[in-house]
């Protein structure tokens, strides 16, 4: 009798076993187009066979996942959770993955998310540790615990002190902003284009026509022949690349003042970026035109939108990647013809950060 | 069509007529914002049948009601990213089970809207959420995922600056999903099976928030789909074109499908499509520019149309003829579509204002309200006698 119920348990451990392999592999290959959509329909039926030695692995094949596959997997891992006796989860595991950097961010997330849920009391005690974290999700938390604590602190000394802490590692806008507040409140002079290193300066060339939306997808000539021109046939007669800089606060640049207050006009703004190294980066764009990017001659990305909205820093964060030395970044910034107030702005902010947000800046290198 | 697609489309049609009282979908089972079998009448905060629970974040979404649970998304997080999907107990507003995702695609929106504001579908069987953030999300009615998509994965300029709000419907085994924006700009057909793309529209390059909308006639199903251009019905199995009505449409409230086989379109005011046999053609029988909506979406019952102005007007109108037969000032603003029970017409402002409308008066007046004190943007459901109405941060059941 106990040969048979041992090898009835084996039986049990080797399917779930066969389980969390067939779905890790399966979720972890979705892909875009609903690709592998079908293969997971019929794994993630099989979810209910789960149990929780299979949330580690579930974690680990959200590694090799894409945003998509991520949620999916996220399904199962919650569906796991709650046809399981809550005692048998494994919360150390799960802390010890959440801890290990080499993870992808978004699978710890998940992981701090289901401490979250399950074992709060810990959770709680591990945000702090997020203060320097890669993943920005995460260091948020710290952060915001950092801002929290000092607007409790009454001890002003104390107080400015974790502000300047928040400030020195924030990495998300609204948290750079009320740290800078705070600080600028007690006297502190901040430098919010220096620190979030936006490019403040540029050169310009424009208007040129975009008559019925059309300059968008038309091709002038300083996206042709970026390097050769100076002087192009415009909207309004020559237009000629010119020096301008912006000491707006957060690096705006108005178009309107470089290439005079005009209607269904495109511009093109370019400048070089030196990087000490090869390096990935991101593009952190805000504008409420259409615009174009390119990088090194690459266009990185394009949105065909106008007015939509304010713009916004870091409305739009696009992955490149600079070579060491001189980067040509240039940006195509487009004007409509709507005439109610709020479609006046022309206008770009744009700054370089790492993958964790970090603001990149100018290297010495030539 | 598939044998497949039929059969869905059978136990979806049978089961939308059998389930009457539930609430399956934006402005209803229907799609035309009226319940015949349910209607509290005087709503109240403090009663049996009235609860209110807390949400775990923002929404303009509608709750919709299925057999006994009350199924809403809403979106939570610094930038909104925490996609959820939760069930709640209609009887007494206990969650049953939440489930929480993250978005794929861009979750910037306006203040006043949110990543959640397109409502949840269903057949009955299984739950549809789609979020501005164009992820779409099938499961069932006890929480478990059948399949999901990002369509901002594969497509990623398929986002609005503003927010997008179109909410999905479900039509002969196919889930409509309209995704339509200045930049690109498509509509959707999803396989209910599996969440793989039956078919693929491209539209016109214009932000839209209207939903498609079903015209239902003699056994037969076909989508309506509302852009600036106008209005265009489609296969839903297929997407191709059957009919277009093209002299523009508005790009915030939706058409609604009458009993009367007539479609009525928010362009040049309001325009009125009789649909001819099995729904392959139409005509247009009158328009009147007085019947214009505001944000909210027209609703129909007996033979009757209720809209409201940009001005708070209520005004009701014969669907057949346009003739307007009595108008009423609400207290504004106004940005939620009216819902009608076997009597009364429910309205709620954005300060939080409830107002109930007897339709049984012939110079109809506001017969009792209900202040709920918090900001209120979208629209009701009415179902098992009580109305279900949220805001950013509750959720309310408001029976009598």
């Amino acid at each position: 009798m106990q040969i048979i119920l041992v090898l009835f348990l084996t039986f049990l451990s080797s399917l779930s076993a066969n389980t969390d392999e067939l779905l890790s592999s399966t979720l972890s290959k979705i892909g875009a187009h609903g690709e592998g959509n079908r293969e997971a329909t019929i794994a993630i039926s099989k979810a209910k066979q789960l149990d929780p030695s299979a949330i580690l692995p579930l974690l680990n094949a959200m590694n090799s996942a894409n945003p998509v596959g991520d949620n999916w997997i996220r399904a199962v891992i919650s569906e796991t959770i709650l046809s399981s006796d809550p005692a048998n989860l494994p919360i150390e595991e799960i802390h010890q993955f959440l801890k290990n950097q080499s993870n992808a961010g978004s699978s710890r997330l998940t992981a701090f998310e289901l401490l979250q849920d399950n074992s709060p009391k810990l959770a709680n005690s591990i945000i702090p540790s997020f203060v320097h974290d890669p993943e920005p999700s995460l260091r948020r938390f710290a952060i915001n615990k950092i801002l929290l604590d000092a607007s409790l602190e009454k001890d002003a000394e104390m107080a400015l002190g974790l502000y300047q802490k928040a400030l020195d590692s924030a990495r998300e806008v609204d948290q750079i902003q009320e740290a800078t507040k705070q600080l600028q409140k007690r006297g502190m002079e901040i430098d919010l284009v220096e620190l979030m290193a936006f490019i403040t300066d540029w050169e310009i060339v424009g208007p040129f026509d975009n008559t019925a939306r059309t300059g968008f997808a038309k091709e002038y000539l300083p996206e042709t022949e970026r390097e050769s021109g100076n002087s192009y046939s415009g909207k309004n007669g020559e237009a000629n690349w010119t020096p301008f800089s912006t000491s707006h606060s957060l690096g705006m640049v108005d178009v309107n003042e470089a290439c005079g207050y005009i209607k269904e006009a495109v511009a093109y703004a370019k400048t070089t970026f030196s990087s000490d190294k090869e390096q990935k980066v991101q593009v952190r764009l805000g504008s409420k035109n259409a615009w174009k990017v390119w990088v090194n001659g690459d266009l990185l990305y394009s949105r065909d939108e106008y007015h939509r909205g304010k713009t916004r820093i870091d409305q739009f964060v696009i992955d490149g990647e600079f070579k060491k030395g001189a980067n040509k970044i240039l940006l195509k910034v487009c004007q409509n013809e709507q005439t109610q107030s709020w479609t006046k702005q022309w206008e770009f902010c744009l700054r370089i950060t790492d993958e964790t947000g970090k603001a990149v800046t100018q290297g010495s290198v030539n | 069509m598939k044998v497949s697609n039929i059969i869905f489309f059978l136990l979806s049609f049978s089961l939308s007529q059998i389930v009457y009282a539930e609430w399956l979908a934006f402005r209803g089972s229907q799609g035309n914002g009226s319940s015949k079998s349910s209607d509290p009448g005087k709503i109240e905060l403090q009663c049996k049948n009235s609860w209110v629970t807390e949400l775990p974040g923002r929404g303009l979404s509608s709750p919709v009601v299925v057999q006994d649970t009350v199924f809403l998304t809403a979106s939570s997080g610094p930038n909104q990213e925490t996609l959820h999907i939760i069930a709640f107990d209609q009887t007494n507003g206990e969650k049953r089970w939440e489930r929480k995702f993250k978005a794929t695609g861009r979750t910037v929106c306006h203040e006043k809207t949110c990543v959640a504001a397109s409502t949840i579908a269903s057949d009955g069987h299984v739950l549809i959420a789609q979020f501005s953030s164009n992820d779409i999300f099938c499961l069932s009615l006890s929480g478990n995922l059948k399949w999901l998509r990002g369509l901002a994965y594969d497509n990623p300029n398929i986002a609005n600056g503003l927010g997008m709000s179109s909410s999905p419907l479900i039509a002969s085994g196919t889930a409509i999903i309209q995704v339509e924006n200045d930049a690109d700009s498509f509509s959707f057909g999803l396989d209910m099976a599996d969440g793989t793309t039956l078919w693929k529209k491209e539209r016109t390059r214009a932000a839209n928030w209207t939903s498609p909308i079903a015209m239902r006639k003699n056994g037969r199903e076909i989508i309506g789909l509302q852009s600036k251009d106008g209005f265009t019905a489609i296969d839903p199995v297929n997407g191709e074109n059957i009919w277009a009505y093209e002299e523009g449409a508005s790009t915030i409230p939706s058409s609604t499908w009458t009993e009367d086989d007539i479609v009525l379109v928010p362009s040049n005011g309001m325009t009125a499509l009789q649909i001819g046999e099995e729904l392959m053609n139409f005509q247009k029988i009158w328009r009147d520019n007085k019947l214009k909506p505001g944000t909210g979406s027209p609703a129909a019952s007996e033979g009757k149309l209720y809209v409201v102005n940009n001005a708070n007007v209520l005004s009701c109108a014969s669907v057949k003829t346009g003739e307007i037969i009595w108008r009423m000032r609400l207290q504004g603003p106004v940005s939620s579509s009216p819902v009608i029970g076997a009597h009364y017409l429910y309205v709620f402002n954005e300060t939080g204002l409830g107002q109930v409308v007897d339709l049984r008066d012939e110079s109809p007046s506001v017969v009792h309200s209900i202040d709920l004190k918090d900001t209120i943007l979208g629209t009701p459901a009415v179902s098992k006698d009580a109305i279900f109405i949220r805001s950013d941060q509750r959720l309310w059941k408001l029976g009598s």
